[in-house]
């Protein structure tokens, strides 16, 4: 990473870059450095995937990042790759609920860890392909997506490369932990309440989560589907509008996959801020957020005011109500998903079920963590006979109402500034046994979910050394005006 | 939505997913304390609102009725804990 006090314009940013990149690993850099060394053949494909087996293999051990990766195959495509393309012979490691054919994708699960092996791409790594690039190494995460340190995986834990003895955040923890550690040069993640962005802002990396329906969901392992988006995690702004360019679009297979215009995303990065109305939610500048972060976030809104933004206070009435209604809509959505990891098609059967019943509950008693089985429990309660209306239908409408929040302030503001969350990441271990409090610290980010928007993470100064990110939230495909706010954030 | 507990053991079963009884205990009050929080939504007057689904207001979508290319069987079967002649093999569900 480069220091955090960085040069003023992207003119010498660049000049940095590019002198920095002769002392910095391949896997170290960023996409779009990498990319210019491929163009004027100071490097091949093969050198960078050689360096991240190199690198994954002497540090990872200590982080936990990867749970697995398939060098021999990755090698090959290197071999192959087309550079000619915009994401020409580029590695991206993928979180490891995002199907790759031929490819074992476990979820972080009991239930599907060394027992299935995907008999398919799912789309965005189809555009990835597309696009050039080589989907290497698949990265740890929240068993099924479901938390917020790494720590539910069930497979291993990953420590957090900008501070060891910390979580990396989750869900996406180890594909944040990949980027941050210098494994890879860039990776994607799921997001359903916060999945990318937190994991971005507590490992000091950049994290997008796109509008609801900018990108397919298809071989996605569904989590919330009314809230699930994929998204890019990287070293620079501009690397994300470069992954942001190949995975977005309209996808027959995913009906809530939108069929909107496409721009060139890394275009008009450097228009600057300058005459942006940038909303300052005064309900996410109350009580419980450390005032170290708090003190970043608003200095970071001051110095892009003086680069001719206009602050603007708003107000997100419901905001207090967003955490209920999640917990209440993503396990409900969950519970339902869910049910299809039932030992019947896929996953770790348990061995001599006495009928068929057993074959179910068994299975997935032995499959399943506890954060799953909880949310399980939880969805199915409120979506049970005589509950539903009370807290389902009710949950469904106050969502209703936070989106109107959104929609009302975006008519005031292009963009809404906030902490990503309320403090920097915790100790291993910190939260353990007591879930609502974790669940209570994804206020800043579950909202764009339930209103669909998008949202990214930029990372500021560091607080006692542990990094922190600013979240930039924009309208409904509101991600050209995010990403230049983020850029212009990016080189205070 | 006065009482917050929740019947572990029987949603357990609605949800098909045995628990032993440290994983009732436990979960019945972690999910008390999340039910209580929940409860702050009885506050919200939602007369009149219409609920939200879904993020986009699509609906329906209709594509040509043309067979496109979609996975061989043995795409799904590779992953199957048991299978018998191309088939899913489970437990006998219907006594003869």
């Amino acid at each position: 990473m480069l220091p955090t006090k960085r040069a003023a314009s992207s003119v010498s940013q660049k000049s940095l870059t590019l002198k920095l990149s002769r002392y910095m690993s391949l896997a170290a850099q960023s996409l779009s450095s990498l990319r210019r060394q491929l163009t004027t053949g100071e490097i091949s494909p093969r050198d960078i995937i050689e360096d991240a087996v190199s690198q994954i293999s002497a540090r990872d051990g200590d982080i936990g990042a990867f749970i697995s990766s398939e060098p021999e195959t990755a090698l090959a495509e290197a071999d192959k790759a087309d550079l000619s393309l915009p994401l020409g012979g580029l590695p991206i490691a993928i979180k490891d609920n995002i199907n790759v054919e031929g490819s074992p994708c476990s979820c972080g699960s009991k239930f599907l860890s060394g027992a299935y092996t995907s008999p398919y791409d799912a789309t965005v790594i189809k555009n990835l392909r597309a696009a050039g690039a080589i989907p290497f190494g698949r990265t740890n995460l929240d068993e099924f997506a479901m938390g917020s340190s790494t720590e539910n995986s069930g497979i291993q834990l990953t420590q957090n490369p900008a501070a060891p003895g910390h979580t990396p955040g989750g869900s996406s923890g180890g594909s944040a932990a990949a980027v941050a550690g210098n494994f890879i040069p860039a990776a994607l993640g799921s997001d359903t309440g916060g999945s990318i962005r937190q994991p971005a802002s507590h490992c000091g990396v950049v994290g997008l989560k796109p509008s609801y329906g900018r990108v397919s969901r298809y071989g996605l392992v569904a989590f919330g589907s009314s809230l699930d988006q994929i998204g890019p995690l990287t070293h620079t702004v501009e690397d994300t509008a470069l992954l942001l360019n190949a995975i977005a679009g309209v996808d027959p297979r995913d009906s809530t996959s939108l069929d909107a215009e496409i721009p060139d995303y890394t275009e008009g990065l450097d228009q600057g801020v300058a005459g942006m109305k940038l909303g300052l939610p005064k309900e996410y500048f109350t009580h419980g957020i450390d005032p170290q972060v708090r003190a970043r976030v608003e200095s970071a809104a001051k110095a892009l005011e003086a680069q001719g933004a206009e602050l603007v206070e708003i107000s997100l009435p419901h905001t207090e109500y967003a955490i209920a209604t999640y917990y209440i809509i993503a396990p409900a959505e969950a519970s339902s998903n869910l049910s299809r990891f039932d030992g019947v098609r896929y996953g770790n059967r348990t061995e001599n079920p006495k009928d068929m019943l057993s074959l179910y509950t068994d299975s997935r008693e032995a499959g399943f963590g506890s954060e799953v089985k909880r949310r399980i429990i939880l969805g199915t309660y409120v979506l049970s006979s005589g509950y539903h209306d009370a807290y389902y239908l009710r949950a469904l409408k106050v969502r209703t109402l936070i989106k109107q929040d959104f929609v009302q302030a975006f008519e005031k503001v292009d963009a809404i500034l906030t902490p990503v969350a309320p403090d920097s990441a915790p100790k291993m271990g910190a939260a353990s046994g007591d879930p609502l409090k974790n669940y209570l610290a994804d206020i800043f980010t579950i909202s764009a979910n339930l209103a669909g928007n998008c949202g990214i993470s930029v990372p500021l100064e560091p607080v006692d050394g542990l990094p922190v990110g600013l979240q930039i939230l924009g309208p409904h495909l509101g991600e050209q005006t995010i990403l230049r706010c983020a850029r212009a954030v990016e080189f205070l | 939505m006065a009482d917050s507990s929740i019947d572990v053991r029987y949603v357990a079963n609605l949800a098909r997913i045995n628990l032993s009884e440290e994983e009732v205990e436990r979960f019945g009050s972690q999910l008390t304390g999340v039910m209580e929080h929940i409860e702050k939504l009885s506050e919200v007057d939602i007369e009149g609102i219409e609920p939200m689904s879904h993020a986009n207001t699509t609906s329906n979508k209709v594509r040509p009725d043309e067979p496109v290319e979609s996975l061989a069987a043995q795409g799904f079967l590779q992953n199957a804990p048991d299978q018998a002649s191309g088939q899913l093999r489970v437990p006998k569900v219907v006594d003869a």
